[in-house]
């Protein structure tokens, strides 16, 4: 028995959103009585961390700390419109859409504040502490729960907003392709080094370097959740998983529970190094580019570049199996003999 | 503490802005410490009294016509309050993907006289409890006379092959095209010019979502006569508006509520289960629960498309890449879901990262008989670049180039023409590669190292 050591590179690229059916989302934002700030939507937080990224957003455009902002999503009474969470359009589309409602928001609050400090609202700002104070000037100064106060019960306005983001639907030239399907793109290059056991044909994927561009990393923890989870598939579907085991020929001994369908466990789980890089969509929110589905894609080839490097075996067909392994190994010492 | 990966600011330096309050700061995740205290509350956390249940009578076959469906063992099953057939459902014919107009409605949410697909729903049985419902699915009792099937993509494109989809044609059209197509430069003429030519096949098996929580959802009738559908959808006015048009009823008879799901990765998106579940509580005016069984979510909610993929390359010796013709079909399954988009989205990201000047790819959909595959996450990408990456290596090898400098040399650059005719900014291949191969210690020579995405490529043929 040996263990070979091989490295594997790839690059890609990936689109944010997918507007062949037009990719609207939109947001509400309205301040409460005592200055919190609800953000109403429909858009679903996949567990990828769309609430808090959209929070972040809010908090930003408006001024204010991340705890007067409130996010109220996923039901179609009360919130308007979004396409879905799909295509790597959460944090693009969603975002641009909380921002546009959170700047009409933010110039009501601004007006108000200018009245009850007799100051003209375009010689306000804020800090991200609460407080809305003159330029230059930090004392004059007002609490966000008190500007809200006053609009509530003193000058009769609502702090509110209204956003939309819409990336018109683009029709294929059905003859050329020629097409405007997404907002901007985001790149990664994965160096993956594995180890391949030539008597039992095992695949153990040892680490996982890589390097992604991705406009602006809203949320840095969030941003290494994504890498990290999403290589973990990428993985997975290099080495382990098929409903179909033996696509096509037979659609029999399909898995149908955990037992059967194998993913890596905390064992099979590859040490990883990332790097981010930032180059600002124009479009996008702060910049920010969707990397939500990207993240399973480099891994897989740089798996099978790496396999091929450890022990020459050049696998064209997913999953990498023990068996296609084996087979590929047979197949050189039979060349090697012939 | 929460780890995070650096982000290296020598890149872009110019182009990034700072002196945000909030943005670029590790927030916590509002729903972590729900999640890993067990507190976050799942669609099947509510409960309701009354609570009935739909189970499914499953084809049996690949490809059948049905002769007929006897349900009157089913109805005799204690607890058993309603079995559902087609007749059922009032607008049974659908497509998801008609919301942007995409014809036609290909799948029936119950089967009629024929099924494309083992594990296709006939017949949706309502009881009381759980172990009712699967006792009357399982008396459910289909005549069937066996058709013969095609599960190989290129099989059903042949002129010989029988023909599976009442539409006519073994693949979606696309806009009078067999394929979604993407023509730019002159692929031949590229191949003339080339010093080398590369061509290999690249394929996939079905991939499963594999969510923690399997695909479902509680509708519960309320007094005014509405429905609220308590639900793990990824896209909540999606689902609506397709359930609303199968059920035929207003769309303001219907209310969505969800927001937290136990993974999604595009299996989510489909429509399966809140229009039966919809119909179950309209009929028998209780709160109904249609959640998959695991076997269900593994073998009957739809995989991510088995994919082949043809590769042809023409290159120069200097290792550009003058020319490349790719044909690639997608295991649809047999109904079109989501794929007919997910195939124009393979076409829209070919041919990769790199700025090639003759492109010509046919991109198929095609029906086979086997559970329908649909989104995922990737969708229409990440087979492909598993096809380009692998080709790339495998170049490189063969032009005893480093493979690195190979995709440096291709890499496409602010200002270059895609293959779709837009044209690529904001791009940063170059950059990632060699920050890649700076964490791993790869060399790359000085004038590798001083490309920049930015600066547009010269002279390419």
């Amino acid at each position: 028995m040996t263990l070979l050591h091989g490295r594997g590179y790839a690059s890609v690229n990936y689109p944010t959103g997918m507007n062949l059916g037009g990719d609207p989302s939109q947001a509400l934002i309205h301040a409460t009585t005592t200055g919190g700030f609800v953000v109403t939507l429909s858009s679903v937080d996949l567990g990828q961390g769309l609430k808090t990224v959209v929070a972040q957003c809010a908090a930003e455009t408006l001024g204010i700390p991340m705890e007067n902002v409130i996010i109220d999503t996923a039901d179609t009474d009360t919130g308007p419109h979004c396409m879905g969470t799909f295509a790597s359009r959460g944090t693009h589309r969603v975002g641009n859409a909380v921002i546009m409602a959170a700047r009409e928001a933010r110039e009501v609050m601004l007006q108000v504040a200018a009245d009850e400090l007799e100051v003209d609202a375009g010689d306000l700002e804020t800090d991200g502490t609460g407080y809305v104070h003159l330029k230059g000037s930090p004392d004059t100064k007002i609490h966000v729960q008190d500007v809200a106060m006053a609009a509530h019960f003193d000058q009769g306005k609502t702090i509110s907003g209204r956003g939309i983001f819409l990336k018109e639907r683009s029709y294929p030239v059905p003859e050329t392709g020629e097409m405007d399907p997404d907002s901007c793109q985001a790149h990664a290059c994965t160096v993956a080094e594995v180890e391949v056991d030539d008597e039992t044909g095992v695949v153990t994927v040892l680490t996982l370097h890589n390097a992604y561009e991705i406009g602006r990393a809203l949320n840095p923890a969030m941003v290494s959740q994504q890498i990290e989870g999403g290589a973990w598939m990428g993985v997975s579907h290099a080495v382990f998983e098929s409903t179909e085991p033996y696509y096509p020929a037979s659609r029999a001994h399909g898995p149908v529970d955990f037992c059967e369908y194998l993913m890596p466990g905390p064992a099979e789980i590859p040490a990883q190094t990332s790097v981010i890089l930032e180059r600002p969509a124009p479009n996008g929110p702060f910049g920010a580019k969707g990397i939500g589905e990207m993240t399973a894609n480099a891994p897989i080839p740089a798996i099978a570049n790496a396999i091929f490097d450890a022990c020459g075996v050049r696998l064209t067909t997913m999953p990498f199996t023990p068996e296609s392994v084996l087979r590929g190994l047979d197949a050189l010492r039979a060349e090697g003999q012939g | 503490m929460a780890r995070v990966n650096p982000i290296d600011g020598e890149f872009f330096k110019s182009e990034r802005t700072s002196g945000f309050n909030v943005i670029g700061t590790t927030v916590p995740r509002s729903d972590a410490l729900g999640h890993v205290t067990g507190r976050t509350e799942f669609f099947e956390d509510r409960t309701f009294p009354d609570l009935a249940h739909v189970k499914i009578h499953r084809s049996a076959y690949h490809h059948a016509r049905i002769d007929s469906v006897d349900i009157s063992e089913a109805s005799k099953v204690p607890g058993v309050l309603r079995v559902i057939t087609y007749k059922d459902v009032p607008a049974n014919w659908y497509t998801v993907l008609r919301l942007i107009g995409i014809e036609p409605n290909d799948e029936p949410v119950l089967a009629e006289d024929r099924v494309l697909y083992a594990g296709e729903p006939i017949v949706a049985v309502v009881a009381d409890s759980e172990a009712a419902a699967i006792e009357g699915a399982a008396r459910v009792k289909v005549g069937y006379t066996a058709l013969p099937a095609v599960f190989d993509v290129e099989e059903a494109m042949s002129p010989d092959a029988p023909v599976i989809k009442q539409a006519g044609t073994n693949f979606f059209v696309y806009e009078g095209h067999h394929a979604r197509r993407i023509r730019f430069g002159d692929v031949e003429e590229g191949f003339a010019q080339a010093d080398r030519i590369f061509e290999w096949r690249y394929s996939s098996a079905p991939i499963e979502h594999a969510p923690t929580e399997t695909t479902g959802c509680v509708v519960v009738p309320q007094a005014d006569g509405r429905l609220i559908i308590h639900t793990n959808t990824q896209a909540a006015f999606f689902t609506l508006d397709n359930t609303a048009l199968i059920l035929d009823r207003p769309f303001t008879d219907l209310r969505v509520k969800g927001g937290t799901v136990g993974g999604g990765f595009g299996g989510k998106v489909d429509v399966m289960v809140e229009p039966l579940a919809c119909i179950a509580a309209a009929l028998t005016n209780r709160p109904v629960k249609f959640v998959y069984t695991r076997e269900e979510e593994m073998q009957v909610s739809s995989p991510r498309a088995a994919e082949r993929i043809y590769i042809k390359d023409g290159v120069l010796d200097d290792g550009r890449i003058v020319a490349r013709k790719i044909m690639l079909y997608v295991d649809a399954g047999a109904y079109s879901r989501h794929s007919p988009y997910g195939t124009t989205k393979a076409a829209a990201h070919l041919p990769g990262p790199y700025t090639i000047p003759n492109v010509y790819a046919d991109c198929h959909c095609v029906y086979t008989n086997r559970t329908p595959s649909s989104a995922m996450r990737g969708f229409g990408v990440t087979i492909a670049d598993f096809a380009i990456e692998s080709q790339m290596d495998r170049i490189a090898r063969a032009l005893d180039i480093d493979p690195l400098r190979f995709r440096l040399i291709n890499a496409y650059r602010d200002g270059d023409m895609k293959a779709h005719r837009k044209v690529a900014s904001g791009t940063a291949l170059i950059e990632v590669i060699q920050r890649a191969a700076a964490l791993v210690g790869h060399d790359l020579p000085e004038e590798y190292l001083a490309l920049s995405s930015s600066t547009p490529g010269e002279a390419r043929s």
